[in-house]
């Protein structure tokens, strides 16, 4: 996974509530092995027409947010099905923060492990940066893991909150396979526990 | 005084680093689109730790079309789609995992087959790399869906770190109405609390209703969980819930029956056992219900009309709602039962287990399908108990397609999907854009609503047709 320490670039305002991952990745290419085809999957049917040509007017399609590296969201952003391929297609677009009041929480797990931070503010300071990005076409925004904060095109800046162990897993791009394995004499432990507890689990 | 979540969770602790807790996982759920876990597995030479606590399932991709099941894997026409098939098969003889696939006779999805095989028991932490892995907790455990990336750290180590959720209880009291089922019960709640109403929750069910549902309509109602927000759905085990289990394949036996049922019975939450939250739902007060847009809160009672968005308040609200009746195809203030729709599909995780399949068909024998109607059983299982019962046959004579297995028109994975503008009146779980196809629009219902508005083509009140007759 790629460190994430501090991002600055533009932010794209997806100006939408409940935004759910069969709307970020169509269920059709899921069965895409990761790789470099997920920047054209990420919200494919708000950017393409069947024929595959560009719809000009969806903001994805729009100079300069092609090259957004931030995205500020509406309410409820990646609910609905586990698929990781919505977090792909994000990686993929190239960007890598993700800021809206509230997230489906598979997504929120699924960004974690793949070095998408996604950020959790306040619905008035999203609508608030929401405003701001509309504005100002091509604004810029930074996320700030170390430090914990989000400035926004003017400067301010708000604290968010993540927990500290995924806080350290994302600045080092720890492992977390490599990482758990140091447990291996602890489950081994649960294990022979639970095999005499509830011996049927086991037979 | 614990909840029967906190009793679940305590009892599967293995570590703890601040704020996230390394949690033993007892099963874990895997299907043909699990191909990022496998793909992850070799890429870093990973080994399966525990091959028998993996169940793979052959349902998001396998055809449901009852030619191409007997013709073999082979006949499946799309590369791509073949190759999901053909990979679970071979991922799994790679890792020596347990398979329930094409030709086995307890394939299904794996949120009905695996329930019918015993695998979803009380207590246990059950993961599934399918958001709908709540439904499992109907049987008094916790179990949710992950992504690929956690499956691969679940096969890898048998663990998964968590934060602890909050707890929300949902107690639901009273008679279902006439017509009304175990699905309009959780489209009621979701369409009260909100797609994101339980985000960072796990629900408890509770109350007289709860109590009195058959273990496939707890399971429906565990499923739809997730389209509140929620990390799980649970429901205490009683009594009916170890009458399902009762020699199921891997369900324990003899002395290990009666050593499980003691553990067992200690599970439910103790009468004084606080919750983060609580809500209340009047069974009696819940009419059938339908959705109209394109997020399972979207819902109503068919005895309502379309929303009129220029009438609603909140002005984000507003918007979803004019993006909605568009993307709908929908006008404002038009009652429901006006609604015309261009087929049916009775099945997926949600309503295909044999008690859907009876109400669907009870409906059925009223009348004649007046547009394609699909009857997709959730497992072979299903299949084959419906077929003695004669159901198939009720559904063929009354002018519905009887398919075999799959997630099929609910995921729209595995070629059976919608064309553009097509409105299909669906037994299955989400109504969000494109979900069952590209342009298809969707309307959420119960098996017995679903089988009506076959025979009307639109939208239908059940309790009209059933009561005449």
């Amino acid at each position: 996974m790629e460190p994430f320490s501090t991002l600055s670039g533009i932010a794209v305002p997806l100006d939408e509530a409940n935004l759910d991952t069969n709307q970020l990745c169509p269920t059709r290419f899921n069965k895409v092995p990761k790789g470099p085809r997920f920047a054209q999957i990420l919200l494919h049917d708000r950017r393409f027409n069947a024929d595959g040509s560009e719809k000009p007017d969806y903001i994805l399609n729009q100079e300069p947010y092609r090259r957004a590296v931030v995205a500020v969201a509406g309410r409820n952003f990646g609910v609905g099905s586990s698929r990781e391929t919505a977090v792909f297609g994000l990686i993929g677009f190239g960007i890598r923060s993700v800021i809206a009041p509230n997230f489906g929480d598979i997504f929120f797990n699924n960004s974690l492990k793949n070095g998408l931070l996604p950020v959790r503010l306040p619905a008035a300071t999203v609508e608030k940066l929401m405003r701001q990005l509309l504005a100002e076409r091509g604004a810029r925004m930074t996320v700030d893991l170390p430090n914990q904060t989000v400035i926004g095109p003017d400067g301010e800046s708000y604290r968010f909150d993540i927990e500290p162990l995924s806080k350290r897993r994302l600045l080092r791009g720890l492992d977390e396979i490599a990482h758990t394995q140091e447990y291996s004499g602890a489950i081994k432990q649960f294990e022979n526990a639970q095999k005499t507890a509830l011996p049927w689990l086991y037979s | 005084m614990k909840t029967l979540f906190d009793k679940v969770w305590d009892s599967h602790v293995v570590a703890r680093e601040e704020d996230e807790t390394l949690l033993y996982v007892d099963r874990c759920l895997i299907h043909e689109g699990s191909r990022h876990t496998f793909d992850a597995l070799h890429e870093r030479g990973l080994a399966v730790a525990h091959p028998e606590k993996v169940f793979a399932f052959s349902d998001h991709y396998i055809p449901t079309d009852p030619r191409a099941r007997v013709q073999g894997v082979a006949s499946i026409p799309d590369p791509e789609i073949r190759n999901m098939v053909e990979l679970l098969i071979r991922n799994t003889d790679e890792f020596k995992i347990s398979r329930f696939g094409w030709g086995d006779e307890r394939q299904g999805i794996l949120h009905v087959a695996g329930p019918e095989l015993g695998l979803s028991q009380p207590g246990i932490v059950l993961v599934g790399a399918d958001s709908h892995t709540s439904t499992h907790g109907a049987f008094g455990n916790l179990s949710f869906g992950i992504g690929a990336s956690e499956t691969t750290h679940v096969v890898a180590t048998q663990t998964i770190w968590q934060r602890r959720p909050k707890s929300l209880r949902i107690t639901i009291d009273g008679r279902l109405g006439f017509g009304v089922t175990a699905k309009d019960i959780i489209l009621a709640i979701i369409a009260k609390i909100g797609i994101g109403g339980a985000i960072g929750y796990v629900i408890e069910y509770t109350g007289s209703t709860i109590a009195g549902m058959t273990m496939n309509e707890r399971m429906t109602v565990c499923n739809m969980s997730i389209e509140a927000g929620a990390r799980a759905g649970m429901i205490a085990p009683d009594d009916t819930t170890y009458a399902f289990l009762a020699d199921r394949a891997f369900a324990p036996k003899g002395r290990a029956w009666d050593e499980a049922l003691k553990f067992w019975r200690s599970l439910p939450s103790d009468a004084e056992a606080k919750f983060d939250k609580d809500v209340q739902l009047d069974a009696t007060g819940v009419a059938p219900m339908v959705t109209w847009g394109t997020n399972p809160e979207q819902a109503l009672p068919i005895t309502g009309s379309v929303p009129d968005p220029g009438r609603e308040p909140n002005g984000e609200r507003r918007t979803e709602y004019a993006n909605a009746l568009s993307y709908m195809g929908l006008s404002a203030g038009m009652p429901l039962t006006n609604i015309a729709i261009d087929r049916v599909f009775i099945g997926s995780c949600t309503n295909s287990r044999i008690d859907d399949l009876r109400a669907a068909a009870s409906v059925a024998k009223l009348g004649h399908a007046v547009v394609p109607a699909w009857v997709v059983p959730g497992s072979e299982s299903v299949r084959r108990q419906a077929e003695a019962e004669g159901l198939d046959r009720v559904f063929i004579a009354a002018g519905f397609e009887w398919r075999a297995p799959g997630c099929s028109l609910c995921t729209a994975l595995n070629g059976d999907q919608l064309k553009p503008g097509e409105r299909c009146g669906s037994t299955s779980n989400r109504n969000f854009q494109g979900r069952q196809g590209p342009g298809g629009r969707t309307h959420l219902m119960s098996p017995a609503m679903a089988a009506a508005a076959a025979l009307r083509g639109r939208l239908t009140d059940v309790r009209e047709l059933s009561a005449r007759n």
